[in-house]
Parts: structure tokens; sequence; C-alpha cells
């Protein structure tokens, strides 16, 4: 065989390989793998995420399906199914992004164009970075003049309660520090396993965090008939239940729900708060959604600031983690990956070891975390972006809460579904009645009942939600998650779209 | 390293035991990691030390509340982590630096570090190109600004196209922005002189380190004898030793050869793999080519030795090639893996399962902050290849900026193009300059007593060996502290240059070393190595007595 014979003979495998058959040019079967469904990780078998899961594949397949002239009822995907603000449309805020774009590319600080304030907030920022540059590693906790600025930031929200900067780590989400934390908190064996109470439903974040880490998920229920609502006594009935089996030491607070929109009262946090100090657990508050409150009467209260109100009895003892985001609130500013935590009450030696663990990947992005800076130390009254910055945060804000609105009136008019209000975060999680010819046949399928109707919808609809089974629901009940984000116009078509689907899905099948 | 640092904990162990308090007496915060490492020892059935947990235990007493998470009760893996990057000496370093800023007085006036590979700290300047387009993505109304040129717009307007609301703030696709994996695959294919790159092969990440992480967390499996054994280079990058530390896997050893320009044997590999056998189960090979902290770059010959190892062993191949560009040898060149695997063949390119890793921090860009990185997975396995992607759709998505960096390094101006000529111009000005510092660095250093330098042949450091008089290892060891940790403290202390000891990388039983940059300016630079050289002989002098 020639040389140029050779090459292409292999080429021709490659190609092959490429397209994924088995079997090589000589019709034996390849050798095994290193890494097969056999070998890898258990743990991350385990692992779901349903928030990107199938139904999104199938979703992005339909995509290119549209792409390539393939007819179907519908001529574009609706992507609901993610709290991704900048996809449906919403602008990003000015001013951040002009600080962004001057410190990427400091000549821009010469162009007059650039609003005095926007230019001071870069000029700090890249002061405070090694060689004056976005792309020097930071410390892995994070710039420490944005971490001050994040306490300050901390401090006005809370009253004035004090909030040390040596507390803060950036992160890159909120995603990565969640799970950094529960890292921490992961250890012991069979019956000293920890436990890790979950709320039902959940951001899937945690339970696919708690695979990955086999640490043992217990799930406490939110109330739905209550506009799902935290009850102490279904809390105490999960604890003592689990303790049967493993040992529970953290309790992760969704405040305001994720999927379920709602807005905890003081009293219930406090009460939060009474159950982990009795039962000596740690407090995960997930309070990424903090700016997102839209009914009349709710309002955000941060579990640092209730406890710190509660006095020295728990402020000094109650072992704290709080997230938070650039993603969500008015930013939405998902792309940048930008988040920080604030622990409270961490035993020292165990923060040197926080440190040591998230120095292991440098440092989180520093374009968001500079980020991070402008979402805290935003426009002042007396500085020139100030209105602007005032309109479009203002305008965003606005328009979620009519959305959120819109979206529970629409829903609860169709009969056979059932939404609470959406008192705050991004989505509603309507329960809907499947009937059960529709029942049957998914499982024939091997569908969980909520994934058929949702995998129809999509079908028939180009519409992607996310089934209620992948954020967990009470036995026998069906629910799915949709983003309130669309465009208010584009957001009626959609809701108009679920309502005929759904008369029409009850029609087939009772 | 995992021989090294069980020996060094017994020895740490042993001491803690005799006089209880020797970890602690030390001014260093955060040394006590160093003695938590060991445990790998146990293989599979890590657990805590006990001398650890009575010092521990102890500590507590009298205190009013216990915590829920407290050193007893932390992940015992997390405890067992490493990473003297960003270790005890840095953690000094910052202090040192705080001290100076307030005012106090040190026989120096700044705090140099050379501990980590972070170009821009060190004075590089950004490459003006890829910050135009990452400023035109971040906020396109810059679009209409007549001082940005086409060639910036064109990539800023393609990137947007690519991303959800064309906006850098929408998430992206778990494995990154379709174009953007696209053009990584073109990239691949040029460098590779048109071996097949398939796009749905990349996976953007979160750096390197990120993508790194991941692989080896879906490559670690098995209890006790059947757990993932995973082979790294000594002197390794410590990021390795940290994921099978928090991942609980078995790190197997193979040195590299010192005395061989730090080249790799593959009798030593041989070696490794049969030792490790015997108590674990060898699945995964570590190469990182050019090579940190040792900077040599590996002959084509080496990788195909390597690569037909792995396949007669069955191992998995990871390929840390973030130094790709940099390599300044003129009699070495870059290879890599997937170009000699399918030089080697069907047999070899349709089955060794590789996955290669690249970054926007190294090369000429070194753009660490904006956490940039990819990674090439070939042959993995269908169904692993959608556990990949779900495992990696958990964290959503890679920074967008990151993404839109690492386009610009895969697709930069082209010749016909309005910024070429700038762009080519900074580039070569900066590879330039980093081979000048190579030279320099090596030269330098092999010109100090007592200092032996291998060339530093690519990547951004020196690893020099350092002789220790014996009343020095002494010495530190009645400190509870490794040789060459004290050492780099000294120089630390006296000079204000921040460099990482060798024992953090892994070593050779009793020998010595430590990790510098390259980095710093070459004035800068020479100034630096001129204070290395005045420490290290009044050092000697100090304790070896008429030596």
């Amino acid at each position: 065989m020639t040389k140029s014979d050779q090459k292409r003979f292999t080429q021709a495998i490659i190609r092959k390989g490429i397209h994924g058959h088995t079997m090589t040019e000589n019709g034996g079967e390849y050798r095994e793998r290193v890494l097969t469904m056999d070998t890898m990780n258990p743990n991350v078998k385990r692992v779901e995420y349903a928030v990107r899961g199938p139904i999104v594949q199938r979703a992005v397949q339909i995509e290119r399906e549209l792409k390539m002239g393939i007819k179907k009822p519908f001529t574009e995907v609706i992507k609901a199914n993610i709290g991704d603000c900048h996809a449906m449309g919403q602008k990003p805020i000015t001013f951040f992004r002009q600080v962004l774009a001057l410190c990427s590319y400091p000549d821009l600080l010469e162009d007059s164009k650039f609003p005095e304030d926007a230019k001071s907030r870069a000029r700090r920022i890249l002061q405070a970075c090694g060689g004056g540059s976005l792309g020097a590693y930071s410390t892995s906790q994070g710039i420490e003049m944005i971490r001050q600025d994040i306490a300050r930031y901390i401090e006005r929200r809370d009253g004035g309660i004090t909030c040390d900067p040596d507390n803060i780590y950036l992160s890159t989400g909120a995603s990565d520090a969640i799970v950094t934390m529960l890292k921490l908190l992961v250890s012991g064996k069979g019956m000293s396993r920890s436990g890790v109470m979950i709320s039902i439903p959940q951001y899937p974040l945690y339970s696919a965090a708690l695979a990955e880490l086999a640490a043992v998920q217990i799930n406490y229920y939110l109330d739905e008939d209550n506009c799902w609502s935290l009850d102490i006594s279904e809390l105490q009935r999960a604890l003592q239940e689990a303790k049967k089996h493993c040992s529970p030491r953290a309790l992760c607070i969704i405040n305001p729900g994720n999927p379920t929109g709602q807005v905890q009262s003081r009293q219930c946090i406090e009460d939060v708060i009474r159950f982990a100090a009795a039962e000596k657990l740690f407090l995960m508050a997930d309070e990424v959604y903090q700016d997102n409150v839209y009914a009349d009467g709710c309002k955000f209260h941060s579990f640092k600031k209730v406890l710190f109100e509660m006095g020295l009895e728990y402020s000094e003892k109650v072992e704290l983690a709080s997230f938070h985001s650039t993603s969500k609130c008015y930013m939405g500013e998902c792309g940048f990956r930008g988040g920080y935590m604030e622990v409270v009450n961490l035993d020292p030696e165990v923060k040197v070891q926080l440190t040591k663990l998230v120095s292991v990947r440098l440092c989180p992005p520093v374009i968001g975390q500079a980020l991070l800076d402008v979402v805290v130390n935003p426009p002042q009254p007396d500085e020139p972006s100030y209105d602007t910055f005032i309109k479009e945060r203002t305008d965003t804000l606005a328009a979620l809460a009519e959305k959120a609105n819109m979206t529970q009136e629409i829903l609860n008019q169709v009969p056979g579904i059932k939404c609470n209000p959406v008192q705050g975060a991004m989505y509603t999680f309507p329960r809907i009645h499947l009937p059960p010819k529709a029942i049957l046949e998914a499982k024939e399928k091997g569908q969980t009942p909520d994934m058929f109707y949702c995998m129809k919808l999509l079908e028939e609809t180009g519409i992607c939600l996310v089934p209620g089974s992948g954020f967990g629901q009470r036995d026998g009940t069906y629910h799915f998650r949709m983003t309130i984000l669309p465009p208010k116009e584009k957001l009626k078509i959609v809701l108009a779209k679920i309502k005929e689907f759904h008369q029409h899905f009850m029609e087939q099948y009772s | 390293m995992y021989r090294l640092q069980s020996l060094a904990a017994r020895s740490l162990i042993a001491g803690a035991l005799d006089q209880f308090t020797p970890l602690k007496v030390t001014s260093i915060t955060g040394v006590r990691h160093k003695s938590q490492g060991p445990s790998v020892e146990k293989r599979g059935q890590m657990r805590f030390i006990t001398a650890e947990a009575k010092a521990s235990a102890g500590r507590l007493d009298g205190k009013i509340r216990e915590k829920t998470l407290t050193m007893d009760t932390l992940n015992p893996q997390v405890k067992a982590v490493e990473y003297a990057v960003r270790g005890p000496i840095v953690i000094k370093a910052g202090e040192i630096e705080r001290y100076l800023e307030e005012g106090g007085t040190k026989p120096f006036s700044e705090v140099i570090k050379a501990n980590i590979g972070d170009a821009h700290a060190m004075g590089q300047q950004p490459i003006t190109f890829l910050r135009q387009v990452v400023a035109l993505c971040t906020f396109p109304e810059l679009m209409d600004s007549p001082s940005f040129p086409e060639d910036a717009k064109l990539r800023a307007r393609r990137i947007l196209q690519g991303c959800g609301g064309h906006s850098l703030g929408a998430y992206s696709a778990s494995p990154g922005v379709e174009c953007i994996r696209k053009d990584i695959a073109a990239y691949i294919e040029k460098r590779d002189e048109g071996v097949p790159s398939d796009w749905e092969n990349i996976y953007l990440t979160t750096g390197a380190s990120d993508g790194i992480m991941t692989i080896l967390r879906l490559l670690v499996s098995g209890k006790d004898s059947s757990r993932t054994g995973v082979m790294i280079p000594i002197p390794q990058y410590p990021l390795y030793s940290a994921a099978l530390s928090e991942m609980d896997a078995v790190q197997v050893n193979y040195y590299l050869d010192e005395d061989n320009c730090w080249a790799l044997d593959i009798n030593e590999l041989h070696r490794a793999y049969q030792a490790a056998k015997l108590h674990c189960r060898p699945r995964v090979i570590c190469i990182i080519n050019p090579g940190n902290p040792t900077g040599q770059v590996q002959s084509k010959k080496c990788i195909e030795e390597v690569l037909n190892f792995a396949y007669e062993e069955n191992l998995f191949v990871l390929s840390d090639e973030v130094y790709q560009e940099n390599v300044y040898a003129p009699d070495c060149q870059f290879h890599s893996f997937k170009k000699v695997l399918y030089d080697m063949g069907p047999e070899y390119f349709n089955n060794v399962e590789l996955v290669s890793f690249h970054s926007s921090s190294k090369g000429y860009t070194g753009e660490c902050g904006f956490r940039g990185g990819y990674m090439e997975v070939i042959n993995m396995d269908p169904e692993v290849k959608a556990q990949l992607v779900k495992l990696l759709s958990v964290r959503l998505c890679p920074p967008l900026a990151g993404q839109a960096a690492m386009d610009v390094i895969v697709n930069p101006p082209q010749p016909e193009e309005q910024t070429f000529k700038q762009f080519h111009q900074e580039k070569s000005s900066v590879l330039g300059a980093l081979a000048e510092k190579a030279k320099l660095t090596e030269q330098i250093l092999n010109a100090v007593p007592g200092i032996k330098c291998n060339p530093v042949q690519g990547a951004m450091y020196a690893f020099p060996r350092i002789f220790i008089p014996p009343k020095a290892v002494e010495e530190a060891k009645a400190l509870g502290m490794q040789p060459d940790m004290f050492y780099c403290l000294r120089l630390l202390e006296e000079t204000g240059i921040c460099v990482v000891p060798g024992s953090g990388f892994g070593q050779k039983d009793g020998t010595y070393h430590f990790r510098m940059t390259i980095l710093p300016s070459i004035e800068k630079l020479k100034v630096l190595l001129g204070k290395v050289r005045d420490f290290h002989i009044s050092f000697l002098k100090e304790y070896s007595g008429l030596e």
C-alpha cells in the first residue's frame, strides 16, 4: 500500500468512526472502551437535570428540523423552559454593559460617548485587577474591592446589619457556590452519611448536586394548597423520618421559590431559623430572585437580616450561607456567570478549607465579578446615568410583574389547570389534571405522565416547558414549569396555545 | 507524589504525636493542609488520620456550641485536597503585601509573585484585537463606532448571532455556542494538517481546569482494589492531585526524568502501571505537554510511545495542551496527541479514547480572567457522551465572554484582513519576549552554585533543582515543614520573591526544587534572578558552614 493509499484508507475508517459506527473497516467490532456506562462513575449516572433534559434536547432537534424546511404545525420553538431573560428578548441594562466594555477595552476610557460614572466604575475595577487587566486571575475568593462593595450592598439591603467582606466569596454563577458549599457538607458513611433537606418542588441543581456527591436527599414538601408555603410541621416530619437512615446536616431554602414562585413571609423565615437552630442544621438560602417580587403584600426578607434580628442566641450560632447571582432579577445576565455567597458563622478552620477548595479552580470569571460590582454599586441620583438606569430597571421589573399576573390569570381560566399566584421569581408551576387514559398511555411509553404531556405540547405547538417530575411533586399530581419571560405579546400567544392544547388533550383522552 | 506525601505525612504525624503541636507553632496559615493529603494512602477508603481527629476534638473543648460544619464533620476528601500554587506561601505573600501597604518595612519594597502563570498581572498587554471583539460583543452599540476595525466587528457580529437574543447575557447551550465550536474544530483541523475534527466533539469549558475535572469525574468509580487509578507525571500541575483527592481516586505517579530534560520514559510508565495494578485499577493517563512545571516539550516519538502504551494497557488519555503555543527551544516543536494518534493509523485512531484540553489563559493571549477553554473528546462511548452533556448542563454553561475570547484565539485576523499586521506584531512580540526570558532564566540560574535548571523548552516556568544543605533540611523538619517550603519562605521573607516549593508539584525523594514563572518583564526578571542567586549563595553559606 502506498502512503496515499494508506491515508485514504485511514480517512475512510475515520469517517465511519466519527459517525459513530461500531464496526471497523474489516468488519470487526471495536475493542471495548475504557469508559463505558458500566465503568463510569455511578454517581454521575444518577444525576438528573430536567431544565436541560430530554425535552430540551428534542426542542433543539425540532429547531434544526424547522431550519431544514420540515413542516410543523408551528414556525418557531419557544423555549419557556429556562430563566434566560436575554434569550427571550429582555434588553441588558445599558450602564452595566458600558462598564464592562470599558473594562474589556480600556482604550474606550478616552471615548467621549461613554458617561463619566461608567468610566469611574471601570477605572476603579481595573485598578483592583492584577496588571489593571480583566485578563489576570483574581484571588480565588474574588477581588477584594468587589467583596467590599458587596458587603456594603448587603448592609444597605439589610438595614445596616454588618457584613464582613471576608465572608463574601464570588462564584461562577450561584450554582457554583451552592455545589461548593454542599461539597464541604457531605461526609460519613451508611447511617452517618450527610442528609440535605430540600424543598419539593425544588430547582434540580440541588438534586443533581446531591446525586453527584452521593449525599442523602431529604424531601420536604411545600404546601400547594397554601400558595406553596413552607410548613414547619412538614420540616419536622421529613427530618424525623430521615434521621432513621442518615445524618441530616443541612437545610436548603429557595426564596423566592423556584419553580414555585412563592415569597416567604418573615414569620416563616423565623420559624425555619428556629428549626435549624434546634436541629443543628446548616442553612443554605438561595436568594437569587431577591429583586423579583411582584405580588402586593409580599416582600423579600433576607435570611441574614431575619437571623440577626432574632437576637444573639441565633445570630451567633446558626451557620448560614446565602447565594445571589447576576443571572436573575432585573439584570438577567446569565451568560456572564457572576454570583456570590455570604457565609455567616462558618467555623474559621472550615473557612480556610473553603478558600483552599475554591483556589483549585483559580478564580471566578473576572468580567462576571466586574458585572456584580456594578450591580451592587449602580448609578446614584447625582450621577449622569441614574435616570436611564432607573427607567430601564423599573420597566423590566414592571413588565415581569405584569406577565406574572397575566400568566396566572389566563392559566386559571383553563379547566383542568390550577395555578398558584406567581408572587415572585420567574416561573409558574401550574398543576395540570391528566385523564387516566393519558396516564396509561404515558406509562406504556415508559414516560412520566407530565413528560408525555410536555412532549406532546412541544410536538404540536413548539412550546418547550419542563415537566413537574423534573422538580419533584406529590405522588399522583402533575405540573409543568414555564417561565414568564417571553415578551407580553408572545406570552399571550403561548398561553393561548397552551389553553387550546390542554382542552384538546382533555377531549382526546377523556 | 503519593508515596512521597505518605512518607512526609508519616513523619509529620509522628511529629504531631511526639510533640502534639508542631504543626501549629508555625506562623504560616494553612500549613495544616500539607499533612492532610496523605490519607490517599488508604486508597478508596480514605478516612481521618486519627492523630488529627484527636487534635481537632481537643480544640473544640470550651466552645459554647459545636458547629454543624467543623473540621471533624467536613468532607474528608475536601480536607485531603492540596493546591500549592495558591497555597500557604501565596497566603503569606499576600500578608506581606498588605504589611508593606500599611507602611511596614522589609528588606524589599515589593512582593514579586512568580508563583502563578498570570501573564497580565506581570504586565503583559492583552492582544488588542481580542479585546476589541469582546468589547463589541459586550456593548453592541460600538458596532457603529468608526474606531473599531471591520474584521473585529465581523467576528463580534458572528458571535452575537450565535448567542440567544444576540446577547452575551443569555445562557449558551451547555457544550458552548455552536458557531464557536465549529470555529474550534476548523482551527484544530488546520493545526493538525487536515486531521478531521468534528465540532460535536468540542466542549467549551470554564478554563481548562473545569474540563479536566469534569472528565476525571466521569472516570472515577469502583471501590478498594477496583478503584480508578489515574497516572500523572511527577512533577505535575497540582490541579491533578487536588482533583484526584477530591474525588477519592487513586493517584498513580510516574516520574519524569530530570537528568534527561524531564523527558517521559516509557519504562517508568510500565513500572508505575505495574506497581499500581496491585492496589487499584489504573484506567487513565494524564500528560502535560508542554510540561508544567517542568517546561519540557515532548518529541513525536515519545508521544507515539505513550499512545502505544495507552493502547496496549487500555488507558483513557487526558492530554493537557494548554501551552501548545508556548514552545521556545529552536529544536522543539509541539505535536498534538490527536495528530500523532491519527498518524499511527486507524487501529489507534479509532480506538484510543483521548480528551485534549486548551485554554485562553496561556499561549500569547494570557487571558486567565476570562476563564475560556475547550476540550476535544475522541472515541468516547456515545452513551457516556450523553452523560457528559448532562453533567455539563447542571452548571448551565461556560462564561460567554470566555467563549468569545476563545473564538478569537481560534479565528484570528487573516493576512488579507485589516488588523492582521498589528495582531501578528503583538503576537510575535509576546512570544519573542517569552522565548528570550526562558533562555535568560535557564542561563542565570545555571550559573548559581547549587542550582541546576533544565532548559525551559516551553510553557511558562522554570523548575530548577536546588541543593539544600542537611542543616537546613533538619531545621525545616524541626519546624514541621518541607525543606523546599522552608527555603521558599525564607526567600519570600528576605527578597519578596514568591515562588512555589517543588513539594507542591511532587519530586523524587531527597530532591528539592521550586517553580517560578518566566513572566516578569525582562528587566524585572533580571533583578529577580539576581536576588535569587544572592539569596541562594547566602543560604548555602548560612547552613553549610565552610562547605
